[in-house]
């Protein structure tokens, strides 16, 4: 084995010069780690002439929240934006990817690029792992052929919907679009109702809003759980409580 | 016994006013036996940029080694240091790079960037950042840290009262944690200088 292979694996793949070691641990009785997973309510649908995206905020590592105000919405292209769910790294990575891909595929084509090919590219690339990768994606934006909403699956499959939830908290946001999707619904009623019910999601609601030649990005559109108990007073620590040595480090 | 609990440790960065503190444990055990009080866990990469990493010690250590590699091929291409949103993502790429037999780490990362904005941030050991702007933490005693740091922060601290606040979160932290604790190593970071403080805490 090469010096420089231990070092760089082949530029964009995965690494897997430690399994042996790992796969040794677990035999002896070491637990393997669990990942920081982004519980979560997501939710897309179609209107008039456009597309709504929304999207709690609260990260989770098992029961403990991590992150209160986490970004689930990924940019992928000026005019189609995804919501993530499942393992964080893996839909950071993995909508990462795809964005650079599809920058590569503007410059070579000179074209706006089309829902249909992000798609694609996310779909063989979950494929590929077989799930394995725990993304679960709405991915929605405004192409030449009109606006698309599509939810995919971690094994790789994809649905093509007028409206769409995912996530642990997409029982309680289907219940309000199955309801009221007829009648002028708000996306931010069905993420608060994720956020309220689901124990997975909360925290804020973020929402993006594409139109032909047009994106609104409204990150913390509401704060339905503001910190209210803060004392003003805080915690004085009068300087000296805490008995340490120091050193300088010149800067 | 989850690979996390192997070694113990506890971390916590935290954003003052156009400063940051960054602070850990010092204890080094095997399972339950301690066997070191020393243990280095925070590094400097360079001048206005701190790497905290707990979890295994192991692979913090190979880690370590591999980043700082990465950076002095970078400063010697690019003359210059790597800002810290950068050194965040290439963290992130070399863990994620393991997503199927990940190196057992948790990194807390904390540097001054552009215009003395500071910036911390942490990842689990697949490389998902979580970018605050108020505190991070990791360890084997963070759900503790969660709470205390939850209870004492207050948004623009000067240095001293920043220093104050993150000590006495982590001392009051690792306090309930067995597996870290034996004194604490704080680093506060300002435009102009870094000042190391080894706390004096409970030796058990």
């Amino acid at each position: 084995m090469s010096k420089a292979e231990v070092d760089f694996p082949p530029k964009g793949e995965f690494g897997f010069d430690l399994c042996k070691r790992n796969e040794m641990l677990i035999k002896k009785g070491v637990q393997p780690p669990s990942y920081r997973k982004t519980g979560t309510t997501i939710v897309g649908l179609i209107f008039q002439d456009g597309i709504i995206l929304g999207a709690d905020t609260r990260e989770t590592a098992g029961p403990i929240v991590c992150d209160k105000n986490c970004e689930k919405i990924h940019y992928m292209a000026p005019n189609i934006y995804c919501c993530g769910a499942g393992t964080a790294a893996d839909t950071e990575a993995v909508t990462d990817m795809v964005s650079s891909q599809l920058q590569l595929h503007r410059y070579h084509t000179g074209r706006e690029s089309r829902v249909i090919t992000a798609l694609t590219l996310l779909k063989s690339h979950l494929f590929n792992y077989q799930g394995y990768v725990q993304a679960a994606l709405v991915l929605g934006g405004v192409d030449v052929t009109g606006p698309h909403l599509h939810t995919i699956y971690p094994h790789g499959s994809t649905d093509t919907l007028l409206f769409a939830t995912m996530g642990s908290g997409s029982l309680a946001a289907m219940t309000i679009f199955e309801s009221k999707y007829r009648e002028g619904l708000t996306v931010t009623e069905a993420i608060c109702s994720g956020i309220f019910n689901d124990l997975g999601s909360g925290s804020n609601v973020d929402v993006c809003v594409i139109t032909k030649g047009h994106k609104d990005y409204l990150r913390n559109h509401l704060l339905p759980n503001p910190r209210s108990y803060i004392s003003p007073k805080g915690f004085l620590f009068p300087k000296k409580t805490v008995s340490w040595t120091l050193n300088y480090l010149q800067n | 016994m989850s690979i996390f609990e192997y070694n113990g440790s506890a971390l916590v960065a935290m954003v003052g006013k156009n400063c940051f503190a960054i602070a850990s444990d010092r204890r080094l055990g095997v399972q339950l036996q301690t066997i070191a009080t020393d243990f280095q866990k925070i590094y400097q990469i360079h001048d206005r940029l701190f790497l905290g990493l707990s979890g295994l010690g192991t692979d913090a250590q190979t880690l370590y080694q591999r980043l700082v590699f990465r950076h002095k091929l970078y400063q010697l291409r690019e003359e210059r240091d790597m800002k810290p949103e950068t050194f965040a993502s290439l963290v992130s790429a070399l863990l994620y790079e393991k997503r199927f037999g990940p190196y057992f780490c948790q990194p807390v990362i904390a540097g001054l960037g552009d215009e003395d904005k500071p910036f911390i941030c942490t990842m689990d050991s697949i490389g998902a950042k979580e970018l605050a702007k108020d505190f991070v933490v990791a360890g084997t005693a963070s759900e503790s840290l969660y709470g205390a740091c939850e209870a004492m922060f207050k948004p623009d601290m000067e240095p001293e009262e920043l220093f104050e606040t993150v000590s006495q979160a982590l001392l009051s932290s690792v306090d309930r944690d067995c597996l870290s604790g034996w004194g604490g190593h704080v680093y506060v970071v300002t435009p102009t200088e870094v000042k190391e403080r080894m706390l004096k805490g409970r030796m058990d």
